[in-house]
């Protein structure tokens, strides 16, 4: 699903930030990437979702090389990944409605489409009901779990989520977590930056650990 | 076998829809965007208008400079340049010796119509067109010359041979001077017709000011909507469908300015219709200030909204590469 292949990054100013990771994660596996603030694990995942390109190696997406595309094609390609953010990047001046569509609206979906999936995304985050809201009039919680539910209404087949439960009590990023847990029985493939030691050992998934852009752990 | 067709059917038919579907949805988001864009400027009314008033002077320079070009040079455009002639007696000449001096003159192979105009007849139309009536009443005695107007024939078209009947002219002991009428109009037109450049010259600057003008509006209107943009693109909007609503929040100003730059003229028109009017009639012209046909309207139109497109288009081409997701 997706692999890694001597990956190294390295920034003009900053050196380099990844050297030479090597992993490969199966379909409808959920693993985590730790480390310290600093040790790579944004960078990581913006290779992932084509912010940023490698400096060397290959990034491989369902056997497709990403590290080399072209402009063009990469909103295609964004379009089989579903994105979640530590501050959950809403769009505050619109509704839950409205921010979960987003991805179908872009990708060009029918009106009863969008309708019947937002409907859908919203249920399972358990947020159906609340479509009219605007984000700022939500929890912490249920701003994130629109996040979530806008990162899997378009079906991607993989999930990558950065520091999402960073803003969140224990319960409710136990909630977040199992949330993860249910996509990936559905052969959804879920990468979860974070560091919360805890929450890790506690679920007891394949873990990923960086220290000074090395891979120390999981690589296997 | 028919149930192999019947199936092909069905999935040709869903495939159908599902173009038919997102088609639908593309008009849609067209729509959508033609009409958000509109709200979405109006919700910012300050910024908009200074926006529209600025893009509205500009386009409505270029427009007046035109219509007011237009106007002179249909008042040019209805005068003959000819080479009409008028020979001014001298004081001392009656008008029965002017007389006789016009049917001799008519006897010139060259000449075509002569025309005598007696000092009383010149005082009199005068008189009523110039508004000096009651004024002229008090003059001791008539200061006009009597005048012949000579039409040479057509033939003589070139210079040298209106030069050489000039002289002729000048000959004749009982003419004081001779004067070709109508080379001003010739001197005009010349004049109109590099008015006439002028005015494509302002008009392509200051179409290059509502690019401009435009793009800068749309620069910062895309800076203030940097997370929106952010957001779309993470999660897989083309660029073309990002700048769609920006593109048309452009098409919007030009619009709006063109329909702004139209009213301005028009208003100016109409203040300057009654007097032009007035003074067309002291001419004894039948002249009619010329307005922006319907045609031109729409030309005007379609030119402040493609200049506004194109200066958006411009910049959103630039920016939006610029702007990557952190």
């Amino acid at each position: 699903m997706l692999r890694f292949e001597h990956v190294s990054k390295r920034y003009p100013d900053a050196g380099e930030v990844l050297t030479d990771i090597s992993f490969h994660l199966a379909r409808g596996e959920m693993a985590f990437l730790t480390g310290r603030s600093g040790a790579g694990k944004s960078t990581l995942l913006k290779l992932i979702a084509m912010m940023e390109q490698c400096s060397r190696g290959n990034v491989l997406l369902e056997g497709k090389n990403i590290t080399r595309v072209g402009d063009r094609q990469i909103p295609y390609l964004r379009r089989n990944l579903g994105l979640i953010f530590q501050d959950y990047k809403l769009l505050n001046d619109r509704t839950v409605f409205d921010n979960v569509a987003l991805p179908l609206i872009v990708a060009g979906f029918g009106h009863q489409e969008v309708s019947r999936r937002v409907r859908a995304a919203l249920d399972k985050v358990g947020l159906l009901g609340k479509e009219r809201k605007h984000p700022l009039s939500l929890s912490g919680g249920e701003q994130q779990r629109v996040g979530i539910a806008r990162a899997i209404v378009n079906k991607p087949k993989l999930i990558l989520a950065d520091e999402p439960t960073g803003n969140l009590d224990p319960d409710l990023s136990a909630e977040v977590m199992h949330m993860f847990e249910q996509f990936v029985q559905v052969g959804v493939t879920v990468l979860v930056a974070t560091h919360d030691i805890e929450l890790i050992t506690r679920l007891g998934h394949r873990v990923l650990h960086l220290d000074k852009g090395r891979l120390q752990a999981g690589s296997e | 076998m028919r149930r192999h067709r019947q199936h092909k059917q069905t999935v040709r038919k869903r495939t159908h829809d599902r173009v038919k579907e997102r088609f639908e949805a593309y008009l849609l988001n067209h729509a959508h965007g033609l009409f958000s864009s509109l709200g979405r400027l109006s919700r910012t009314p300050f910024t908009t208008a200074m926006t529209v008033v600025v893009l509205a002077i500009a386009i409505a320079l270029a427009g007046c400079f035109y219509i007011l070009v237009a106007n002179v040079q249909q008042l040019t455009g209805s005068l003959q340049s000819s080479n009409q002639m008028s020979l001014f007696l001298k004081d001392q000449i009656n008008e029965a010796s002017g007389q006789k001096l016009a049917e001799q003159l008519m006897q010139n192979a060259d000449i075509d119509s002569v025309k005598f105009i007696s000092k009383k007849q010149a005082m009199d139309e005068f008189k009523t067109h110039s508004g000096f009536g009651e004024a002229l009443n008090t003059l001791e005695n008539n200061p006009l010359p009597n005048v012949i107007q000579v039409l040479p024939k057509n033939v003589l078209d070139s210079r040298e041979s209106l030069d050489k009947l000039m002289a002729e002219f000048k000959q004749i002991s009982e003419v004081d001077f001779v004067q070709v009428d109508m080379q001003w109009v010739d001197r005009l037109q010349a004049i109109m017709r590099i008015a006439g450049r002028g005015v494509t010259v302002v008009g392509i600057l200051l179409g290059f000011a509502v690019t401009f003008i435009t793009g800068n509006t749309i620069r910062l209107e895309l800076h203030n909507r940097r997370d929106e943009v952010f957001i779309s693109k993470l999660v897989g909007a083309t660029h073309a469908f990002i700048q769609r609503p920006f593109l048309y929040a452009g098409f919007w100003l030009g619009f709006i300015a063109g329909f702004a730059a139209w009213l301005i003229i028009t208003i100016m028109l109409l203040i300057l219709e009654s007097p032009v009017e007035n003074l067309s009639s002291l001419y004894d012209s039948s002249f009619e200030l010329l307005y922006f046909s319907f045609s031109e309207f729409i030309l005007l139109l379609m030119m402040a909204s493609g200049l506004a497109v194109l200066g958006s288009w411009a910049v959103l081409h630039y920016q939006l590469r610029l702007i990557k997701p952190e």
